[in-house]
This record gives structure tokens, sequence and C-alpha cells, in this order.
């Protein structure tokens, strides 16, 4: 990046100064679902109770990233590095998975760990 | 082209706009802050694998072993994780708080906002701490002292559940002390008049990473606490 | 990059560079200079290398003859544990990344330092407290688990220092990920005006794609070694099969992480090759974007492929297939650059120079070890020769015939640049070749072995694998000498060597546009990139 650039840059995006107010917002939504996992988790929805409280925490993880961390207002550069180390650890899940999910499947091998 | 030798630098220059902001190296402050947050922001990634290698594990057995890990996750105390998820999301937002200060340029405001944020970090630990005392009271802490007072069917993957609930949630705590170290320093730093509204890339990379330790929570919480509630 | 040459004997030993700005110890040991701190690697690497050198010569002399007479087999197995866990960790990792990448990069990218010179300090500093830890398991009686740490052996079974040498393992990990961290933010954002990613040289691709693995591998490995020590230490049962857990587990966790760290060995020594090859065949590179690329994709193949360690391990049969057909696509960008290579070199004005002989060693030598690879990816072949002296043979065929005949053209490559003195060229070349009938003396009759079935990692086989044993352990005394060799004469060569010009091999990289050695901010003024590198071609036209 040469000087000219580096300064272009330097006018055309200032700082992004968030408003406490969406700080407030975000804080009141997460305080909102906390509640709501915790009262959903005593609730029978047989395996929907794991798709739920996986959902919120994501939708929670997501708010906090987004503004308190400032991605809302980011370069593509750091969402991509974002994608890139979730796009990992499902490659560590997934590969893993497919060793465990398939024990069962060879008839003489039926024997889970 | 200016002569980058010739701007005004921070570490052996002088100082340019403050005490030394802008490292021998750089060219710019935007080019030292990007390098600062892709920096910080590959880090994060680093320690999202590294919990991530914990997550397996536990997703390995829970599958495994669904009856038992939801039944020994109640014995947690459901009204204490609560308390301690909010007591993270409030630090949250004093830590945004405090950034937000930093780049507002309210320099008065930055230490009362990480004085709080270190406050609530310590009630976290403060009640963990409890939940410990309580766990290891009851022989859940597993080794030879370990004794499961559900049925024993469940007993040794429970073990294993209790394994996975120490193993992540000390090293979540073992984040937060590294955390309430970093902030002290801030404070310390603030204190001396450091920080400006231009110059702040220490508070806001703090602040990236205790976000990033509540987010690891964030999971945490209804991993180790809620699964097994439902089951009655 | 300008096709401007400096003139072979202008500007001799300038008064000024990073070596003698400033004396004591305290300027070497408090440096924040990205090509000191190279050094620091370089000194603590070649110890290890010697070190781990010594626990495989110590393996092979055991091994010259069929009966267990000269070590006990706990020893044996501390031996070529101790030798794994050496090489690998404080070597193989570190060592062109940490030396070369640490030296190269900046300068290659026309910065002045990385983007964090304290941290670079730092990660050498944790490398150095991890090999502390290490060095005090070896001390006190070594470990015997194998470098692999497979659990639950590890975590109940084993006696030897387990706990000491994971805590460095997993202390030097955090050294690897700082560098890499510093490599990806430094590529990032500290190029030169003008220095587009596709004018970056090849070895900076391979480095960015090296320290992507870094980043995104390491810390499941440091993890991993955390839960052995919690497993070992509190007892709480992470793996344990006594409780529902499975060792299994422990594999997948280790090789996710161990399977790429081979690609972290292998990938900075090809870009090393790229450079050399280009350099000495006077040609642009053979489609820059294939190579560039290809070094992305094997490392991120590299991350889908770590079942192949595990086909016998009790690994789903299902599993299995899925990674051995993932394993043969890393073949695929492997073979462009060995090809691009090759037709880098076709029609080239070939010189035969001491980091061009490395290189051709490389190629052909990778060649056999990235084959044999696809003997291993093959399910039922591996049943046949998993844990044999076959696999032995094929990844040090890599590490060794790969990865350090890189590290070594490197050092021949870049050692006008770093030293400022040129090496004795006669010694380099007959070094070279000892090198190289060494190591094939040394491992080619391990894949006879192998297919054989002689199993590894036991300190005694029956008589009639002796022959083959044989000559293995006289390679490895020849491969010893070899690399004894340029030791000493590098060592003479900073006393007594001639002095080096700014670009001993007319060469078109960045680094070469400064004075030799460098000065402390690298350029006297800074650079301004106008083209692309590797513009041999029209040079040849113009002179030839």
């Amino acid at each position: 990046m040469n000087q000219t650039e580096i300064q272009a840059r330097e006018s055309l995006h200032p700082e992004h100064i968030v408003s406490p107010k969406s700080y407030v917002a975000v804080f009141l939504a997460l305080l909102v679902l906390t509640a709501t996992t915790t009262l959903v988790a005593f609730v029978d929805l047989g395996p929907w109770n794991t798709v739920v409280a996986l959902g919120i925490a994501f939708i929670k993880a997501t708010l906090v990233v987004l503004i308190f961390m400032h991605i809302r207002w980011s370069s593509n550069l750091t969402r991509i590095i974002i994608v890139g180390g979730l796009f990992w650890l499902a490659i560590l899940l997934a590969l893993t998975f497919s060793d465990f999910a398939t024990r069962g499947w060879l008839p003489i091998l039926r024997m889970r760990p | 082209m200016a002569d980058p030798r010739r701007l005004p630098h921070g570490e052996d220059g002088g100082p340019a706009t403050g005490p030394g902001y802008l490292q021998h190296h750089f060219e710019s402050l935007v080019q030292q802050k990007d390098a600062s947050s892709l920096g910080m922001w590959l880090f994060l990634v680093t320690e999202i694998l590294f919990f991530g290698g914990l997550f397996l594990v536990y997703t390995i057995y829970r599958w495994s072993y669904p009856l038992a890990f939801a039944d020994a996750s109640r014995h947690m105390d459901v009204r204490l994780g609560t308390t301690n998820t909010a007591v993270l999301i409030i630090s949250s937002l004093t830590m945004a708080m405090a950034v937000h200060s930093a780049a507002a340029g309210r320099r008065r405001l930055i230490i009362p906002f990480l004085a709080a944020t270190m406050l609530l970090g310590t009630t976290f630990l403060g009640i963990k701490a409890i939940e410990y005392t309580e766990h290891i009271r009851h022989h859940l802490f597993p080794g030879p002292w370990f004794h499961y007072p559900g049925p024993q069917i469940h007993a040794r993957p429970a073990e294993l559940f209790f394994s996975l609930y120490f193993a992540m949630t000390g090293l979540h705590a073992l984040h937060m002390v590294i955390g309430l170290g970093i902030l002290s320093v801030l404070v310390v730093q603030s204190r001396r008049g450091r920080y400006t509204g231009q110059w702040h890339t220490p508070i806001e990379m703090s602040g990236l990473y205790w976000h990033f330790v509540d987010i690891v929570w964030i999971f945490l919480f209804p991993l180790l606490y809620l699964i097994g509630r439902h089951v009655h | 990059m300008a096709a401007e040459f400096i003139p072979e004997a202008e500007p001799l030993h300038p008064r000024d560079n990073y070596l003698n700005v400033r004396y004591g110890v305290g300027s070497w040991l408090l440096t924040r200079d990205h090509k000191r701190i190279a050094l620091l690697y370089l000194a603590s690497i070649t110890f290890f290398f010697f070190l781990g050198g010594l626990f495989a010569l110590l393996i092979r002399l055991e091994l010259l003859t069929p009966g267990g007479d000269l070590v006990q087999s706990e020893t044996y197995n501390k031996l070529f544990t101790m030798h794994g866990v050496v090489m690998i960790f404080f070597f193989l990792i570190p060592s062109i990344p940490a030396v070369l990448g640490n030296f190269l990069i900046p300068m290659m990218i026309g910065a002045k330092d990385l983007a964090f010179p304290r941290l670079n300090l730092l990660s050498w500093y944790i490398y150095i407290v991890g090999a502390a830890f290490t060095m005090w398991a070896v001390v006190h009686g070594g470990v015997d688990t194998g470098w692999t740490f497979y659990t639950p052996l590890s975590t109940a079974a084993a006696n030897g220092h387990v706990v000491a040498t994971a805590v460095g393992i997993f202390i030097t990990g955090f050294s690897s990920i700082l560098t890499g961290l510093n490599f990806i933010v430094t590529i990032h954002t500290m190029r030169a005006p003008g220095l587009t990613w596709f004018r970056l040289p090849l070895f900076v691709w391979s480095h960015y794609a090296t320290s992507l693995i870094m980043v995104l591998g390491t810390p499941v490995i440091a993890v991993t070694l955390l839960m052995v020590g919690v497993e070992r230490i509190f007892h709480l049962g992470l793996f344990d099969p006594a409780l529902g857990g499975d060792p299994v587990l422990f594999q997948h966790l280790f090789w996710f992480y161990s399977h790429p760290a081979v690609y972290i060995m292998i990938l900075p020594a090809m870009g090393v090759i790229s450079e050399v090859v280009t350099t000495f065949s006077r040609k642009n590179i053979f489609g820059y974007r294939f190579v560039a690329f290809a070094s992305v994709a094997i490392a991120v193949l590299g991350f889908l492929v770590w079942g192949h360690h595990m086909f016998v391990s009790g690994q789903s049969v299902y599993a299995g297939m899925i990674f051995s057909l993932l394993s043969f696509l890393v073949a695929i960008p492997s073979a462009i650059k060995v090809f691009n290579w090759t037709a880098t070199m076709y029609r080239g004005s070939i010189s035969w120079r001491t980091p061009m002989l490395y290189a051709f060693g490389f190629i052909g030598l990778f060649t056999i070890g990235g084959l044999t690879g696809l003997f291993l990816a093959t399910l039922g072949v591996d049943v046949h020769v998993h844990d044999t002296y076959f696999i032995v043979a094929h990844f040090h065929y890599i590490m060794v015939g790969g990865a350090i005949m890189g590290y070594l053209g490197g050092m021949h490559y870049w050692w006008p640049k770093i030293s400022g003195k040129m090496y004795p060229e006669g010694w380099a070349r007959f070094a070279a070749l000892i090198v190289f009938i060494g190591f094939n003396l040394t491992f080619f009759p391990q894949f006879v072995l192998g297919y054989l079935g002689m199993p590894r990692r036991y300190h005694a086989y029956p008589p009639e694998f002796q022959v083959l044993n044989v000559m293995s352990t006289a390679g490895a005394s020849v491969l010893g000498v070899g690399y004894v060799i340029p030791m000493i004469y590098f060592a003479w060569s900073m006393r007594y060597g001639k002095n080096a010009p700014a670009n001993p091999w007319r060469s078109t990289g960045l680094e070469w546009q400064t004075t030799s050695p460098p000065p402390t901010e690298n350029f006297p003024v800074p650079p301004v990139v106008t083209s692309e590198p590797y513009v041999y071609a029209t040079e040849s036209e113009v002179v030839g």
C-alpha cells in the first residue's frame, strides 16, 4: 500500500464510532435471549431442545461479533478471517464425525466407543 | 511521495502526535492500526480452534452418551450459571463502553468502565469458584474420589462429562484471569494518559479479546447447564 | 522487479550493516531486527538439528546388528521418541520459516521489518522456553511414547517425562503460531508500493500458505497436548477407555495438526526451490499463478487428509475411504509444482551452483517421497506397509530429502546476503553430493525393508534384514559427514570467505537489490516495484 492510497483511506474511512444506544440495545437483546434459552430448556421439545439452545447461542454470538466487536463496520478481510476460522472448526468436526457416525455401518464392527 | 524516513516517528524519531504512537517500521497510523487489528483477529481465530478441540471432544462424547450427558448436566446449578451468563454480558457492555469512551475521546470515562468490567469479571470468577467448591464437595471432580450420585449406569460417561466440564470451564476461567491482567494494565496506562481518541488500539484489541471470551461462555452455558433440563 | 543488475565487484562490504551496527550480547538478545532474530533462530535450530542427528545415529548404530545389543528396548524407545520430537518440533517446523522466512520476507516485500517486531523476538524466547522444558525432559531420562503421544500409553502407562515434553511442545507451538500470524499480517499490510499479490516472489506465497497452517492447525495440537497433560496430572479422563472415552479421538485431534505440520515443513522448502530454480535457469517461472495457488491448495487440502494416518486404528472404514480419496487430491498441486519447476528448467541456461544442486536433489527426492505417499494413501496397500520401514522411508524422503535439502539449498543461496561472505563453492558442491549419496543410501534400503515387513520402532529384528540395515547405517554415517562439512565451511567463511557482492547470482529478487549484508532498515531508499518477479527471459533476450 503506498502513501497516497494510505492517505486516501485515512480521509475516506474515519474510524466508525458506534452510538451507545446500539450497545445498550444489543445488551438488552442478549439478556432476553439468555432468559429465553434458560426457560425453553425446561420445556420438553425432544431433539429440538438442542437445536433451540444452539440456535440462540449462535444469535447471541453473532450479535456480540457484529456490534460489540464492530464487524458490521469492518473490512471484508476481517470477515473472511472469521468465517475461515469457523470453517476450519467445521472441517475438524465434520471429518471427525465421518469416522464416528459411520462406525456402526459395517455389520461386523457394530460397536461404539 | 514523501520520504518515509522523514515522517515523524514515535520510537526513534521523537513524538509525532503523542508519545510514541507510530512505530518506526510503519508508514502511517492507519497501516499500523490495520496490522494490529488483523493480527488480533488472527489470534482470535487461533483461539476458536484452541477451544474447538475441546468442543469436538464434547460433541463426540455427547453424541455417544446422550442420556448420561443429559443426566450429568442436571447436577449443574442453573441459577448460578444463568447469573454468571448475565454477569458476563453486562461486562461485555461495560467493555464496549470503555472502547467507546476511548474512541470518542472521553478519557475520563475509560477507567470507570474498565474498572466495572474488571469487577464483573471478578464476580464471574467468584461465582465459578463457588460452583467448583460445591462440585468438589459432592465428589463430582473426576478421578479416584469421583462418586456419581445419579443412576450408576451413567456413572462412567458422567465422569467424562465432568472431565469436560472442568477442562472447558477451567480453560475459560484461565482466559478470564488473563483478561483481568490485561485490563489492569490498561487501567494503569489510562491513568498515565496513554490513550487518546486518535490512538487507543490496546483498549480496542483487549475489548475484542474480552468479547471473544464472552462468546465462548455463551456456548458453554447451554452445552453444560441446559441440555438435560427437559428430562424429568 | 526491475531487471537492473548491480555489477559484481561494485559495492564491497558496506560499512554499516545489521551485523556490525551494534555489538554485545544485549544487542542480540534484545534486538527487534528480523534479520538478527533469524540468526538467533539459526543458532538454536542448528543445535537441535545436531542433537536430533545424534539420536538418529544412535538409532542406526543399534540397528547395525539384528540383536538388541547396544541399548535396551526402553532406551531405544526413548531414542526414537526424542529423535522425532527434537527434529519435528524444534528443527523442521521452525527451520525455513523462522530462519530464512524471518530474514527474507520483509526484504522480499520491501519492508523495514515484520509487522510486529517485538512479537517476533517474543516468539524466539517462547521457542527457547519450550526447548528448555523438552531439554529438561531429555536430560532427566527422556520420554518413550513416540513423538505421537498416543493415549492411553501417554496418559496412563508411560513412565517417562511425558508432561514436561508435552509442555515444551505446547509452549513452542505458540512460537509457531506467533511467527505465522506475524508473516500473514506482514504480507497483507507491509508490501512496498507497486508490489501486488501477483508480483510477490513465490517464496512469499509459500510462506503465506505455511503461516495459514501454523495459525489454523497449531492451536489444535496445543489443546490436545493440554488434554493429555490434564488427564495425566488431574485424572480428567478425557480419552480414558475405562470411562468410555476414545483414544482414537485423540488420534483425530493429533493428526488434524500433525498431518498439515508436514506441509509446514515442505511448503517453505518449495518456496526456496522456486527461487533457486528460476535464478539458476535464468528463466521466468513456468506458470507463476499455478505455482502460487498450488501452495495455498496444498495448505488447504492438507487439512482434509489426516485420517490416512489412522487406517488401521479402528477408525471407520467409510471414513478411511473418504480420507483416502482426499489424500490423493494432494498429489495434484504437488505435481503441478514439480512439473512447473521442470518446465522452468527446460531450455534454461542452467548453472550448476550449489543451491541448484540441492534443488535438483529436492525435486528428485520429493517426487519419490510424494509417489510413495500415494501407496500409503491407498487403503489396502497401507494395511500391508503400515508401521513398517516403508513409511519411515517415505516421510524421510519428504522431510529430509525434501525439507532439509530445501533448507540447505536456501542457506547456500542466501548465505552471501545473510553473512556478506561467499562460501567455498568446491567444498559446497562436494558436500551436496555427499548429502545426496548418504541420504539415498540411508533411506532407500528402508523402502525395501518395509515392503519385506520389517516393523518400525523395534530395537531388534530378524537376521535376514541385516544387509539392508547395514547399508542404511553406513548411509547415515555418510549423511552425517555431509551435514558437518557445511557447518565447518559456513563458519570458516564468516572469517575467511570472500566478501559477497550485493547480487552474486544476478537474481531479480528485491532482497538482492540492497547491500550484502543489508543495513538494519534493509533498504537505504524504500523500493518501488514496477514489474513481476523472475524477469530473466527478457534479460537473456537482450544479452543473448
